[in-house]
């Protein structure tokens, strides 16, 4: 996994709550056995239209969410089903943070699994990001090391993370790898209890 | 202090802890299924791992079968899933309920049934409906396909230790009202996201008195509240139900087991850290109108106006959702017109649930504006079906008998919904495009699933006098 320390880049904001990984990933793309190549289905039915041309309403597509890398939306993104592809198509497509009040837990564990930093920030600061970002660009600098979030009005906002994936993260390290040197203990449980 | 189920299970499953860590858990079921296990067997083997217990492990392949013809797979994407699902299963030793196996189904339908689902098992799949299993007493949860890599590899999961919720719901079910009425009034009542950060324990006089099938009913929709898993205590119903299944030891072995599982029931002096309430008998027939699971109203009420919401972003989800379902404020439910019936799905498409819509649908005729699907859960739920004589009342019915499969749940298969149209569903998602691009989804229960095919609009079930109670 890549490591990730600081990363500053330009926010793409969408308004919605209870965001579900239907629409992040629909259905019809669930078919590959691969983990990559996901970006080009992400928010397939929003951000395309009948004649696959970009729906220039939807927020992805406006010209200063072009090279966005940070997702900023409303309550529970990520909510319902638990594909996995949901994080690889944000991350595929270029997104390297999402910003939201909540999400849904198992889209917040996927995300951390693969390198792409979820942050819960109170609802007033999304809002205020979603409002900048409807009036013009918006930069952001997010900090994991010291759980901080500057944007380019000077603003700061701290963040909770979890220790044990923030040291994933930082450090990029392979949790299976990490798990296995426990497997004395697991062999330990396995023969106290079957 | 006493116990609640959820910290017993998770003791008995810590292998490791530290501080500042979350807790290494055990995990005693792995099930599997075609489409969030490829990339992690991929990962197995280019890493060089092998799967530490394929007897702990078991496959089926449900979510992109076809449910007619079933062997025959034109698209040729899906069918290549299925044929790697194979490959790894022969590969790595794992048990497979492939498309010619009598054991066959949606994965949580199979488990229960084969009795692989036990009380205090730790039970995980790459699927968020997991939580269905939990009706048996078990901690079961949905995981990504990243925890299915570390789970084949380990047989672990680093886990966080919940919050742990009760909902209890005390009072009798009025004649023609069911466990997923119960589910939709919860999640209308208290949002898609009551549980979030939570496992919940479905407590009370109501659920004491539900079959396990109509307890899987509730615990499987869990995750449309937000909990991370839905539980319910085992009990005499949950040990009769398993009594004799293929998994489940038999003759004195049965006995001591069945002890083991009475230690688990939350103690009655179990602390929750919150608790939610409801009354089962103001519970009515409801049906959602919206595009998500929170989104219902009674089958008695009408579709809501944007200006019934709260704040800001409650009234912008209110009117998207409306566009979406093509829908004016103010239409009563009973006045929506359907064009497709589907009766499926892990949260209803049990042996129960078939006799529940066959005994409104006996006799009757699916209205001509309407297809209906019936898609059994599993292999053994369309035989029991058809050994009844269910299937035969469908068929004479109109309804379309199908193949055992996930379906038009989610629509991965070709059994999809044209955009535009409206159906009538027992799944358990309503998301937008769920059952196909532009398709409009109304969650309900079975029966009324079967009368809304029959009058080809939602009707109310309790109005109508030709439902016989419940035996």
């Amino acid at each position: 996994m890549e490591k990730f320390t600081t990363h500053v880049g330009t926010v793409a904001a969408l308004p919605y709550v209870n965001i579900d990984t239907d629409q992040i990933i629909p259905k019809q793309f669930l078919k590959r056995v691969e983990r990559t190549g996901f970006g080009q289905f992400l928010f397939y039915n929003w951000r395309l239209l009948e004649n696959d041309q970009p729906d220039p309403e939807f927020p992805l597509n406006y010209e200063r969410a072009k090279d966005a890398t940070i997702l900023v939306a409303d309550e529970n993104f990520g909510c319902g089903s638990s594909r996995e592809h949901a994080a690889w198509a944000l991350q595929d497509y270029g997104f390297k943070v999402v910003i939201a009040p909540s999400f849904g837990d198992i889209f917040y564990n996927n995300s951390f699994k693969n390198g792409l930093l979820p942050v819960r920030m109170p609802l007033e600061v999304v809002r205020n990001w979603e409002e900048r970002f409807e009036e013009g660009t918006l930069q952001l600098r997010v900090n994991l090391e010291e759980q901080v979030i500057e944007d380019d009005q000077g603003g700061i906002h701290t963040f909770d993370i979890d220790e044990y994936w923030k040291n994933m993260l930082i450090h990029g390290l392979d949790e299976i790898g990490l798990t296995l040197q426990y497997s004395d203990h697991i062999a330990k449980y396995e023969q106290a209890t079957q | 202090m006493g116990k609640t189920i959820i910290e017993k299970v998770w003791e008995r499953h810590k292998v490791y802890e530290e501080e500042g860590k979350p807790d290494l858990l055990y995990i005693d079921l792995h099930l599997i299924h075609e489409v969030t296990s490829p990339q992690a067997f991929e990962g197995l083997r280019l890493n060089n791992r092998k799967l530490r217990r394929p007897d702990l492990t078991y496959a089926t392949m449900d979510h992109n079968i076809p449910t007619k013809d079933r062997e025959t797979i034109t698209d040729k994407i899906a069918k290549k899933q299925i044929d790697v699902l194979v490959e790894n299963c022969n590969n790595f030793g794992v048990e497979l309920a492939g498309l010619n196996s009598p054991n066959n189904g949606i994965v949580h339908i199979i488990g229960p049934e084969l009795g692989l689902t036990q009380p205090g098992k730790t039970i995980v799949c790459g699927d968020s409906h997991t939580s269905t299993h939990g009706a048996f007493g078990a901690l079961a949860f949905g995981i990504g396909t990243s925890e299915v890599e570390h789970v084949m590899a380990t047989q672990t999961l680093w886990q966080d230790r919940p919050k742990t919720m009760e909902v209890v719901i005390d009072g009798r079910l009025e004649n023609g009202v069911s466990a997923k009425d119960i589910i939709l009034a919860l999640i209308a009542k208290y949002g898609v996201n009551f549980g979030t950060g939570h496992v919940v324990e479905y407590r009370g006089e109501a659920i004491r008195g539900l079959t396990m099938e109509e307890r899987m009913t509730i615990c499987n929709m869990s995750i449309e509240g937000g909990a991370r898993a839905g539980l319910i205590s085992p009990d005499q119903v949950t040990f009769d139900y398993l009594r004799g299944r293929e998994h489940v030891p038999d003759g004195d072995a049965y006995d001591v087991i069945v002890e083991e599982w009475k230690q688990l029931a939350s103690d009655p002096d179990a602390k929750f850290d919150s608790t939610l309430v409801l009354d089962a008998s103001e519970v009515k027939p409801m049906v959602t109108w919206g595009t998500n699971p929170g989104q219902g109203v009674t089958i008695d009420g009408a579709v809501p106006s944007p200006e019934d919401g709260t704040t800001d972003t409650e009234r912008r989800a209110i009117e998207q959702s409306l566009e979406y379902m093509g829908l004016e404020p103010g239409t009563k439910m009973e006045d929506i017109k359907i064009q497709h019936v589907f009766l499926g799905s892990c949260t209803n498409a049990r042996i129960s649930d078939l006799r529940e819509a066959a005994r409104y649908i006996k006799g009757k005729k699916v209205d001509k504006s309407v297809r209906a699907l019936v898609v059994p859960g599993s292999v053994k739920v369309k035989r029991q079906a058809e050994e009844e004589g269910l299937a035969t009342i469908f068929i004479e019915a109109g309804f379309e008998w199908r193949d055992a499969g996930c379906s038009m749940c989610l629509g991965m298969n070709p059994d999809q919904v044209p955009a535009g149209e409206r159906c009538a569903s027992t799944s358990n998602r309503n998301f937008e495009g769920r059952q196909g691009k532009n398709a409009r989804t109304h969650l309900m229960s079975p029966i009324m699933a079967a009368a809304a095919a029959v009058h080809g609009h939602f009707v109310d079930v309790r109005k109508l006098d030709a439902i016989p109670a419940s035996s």
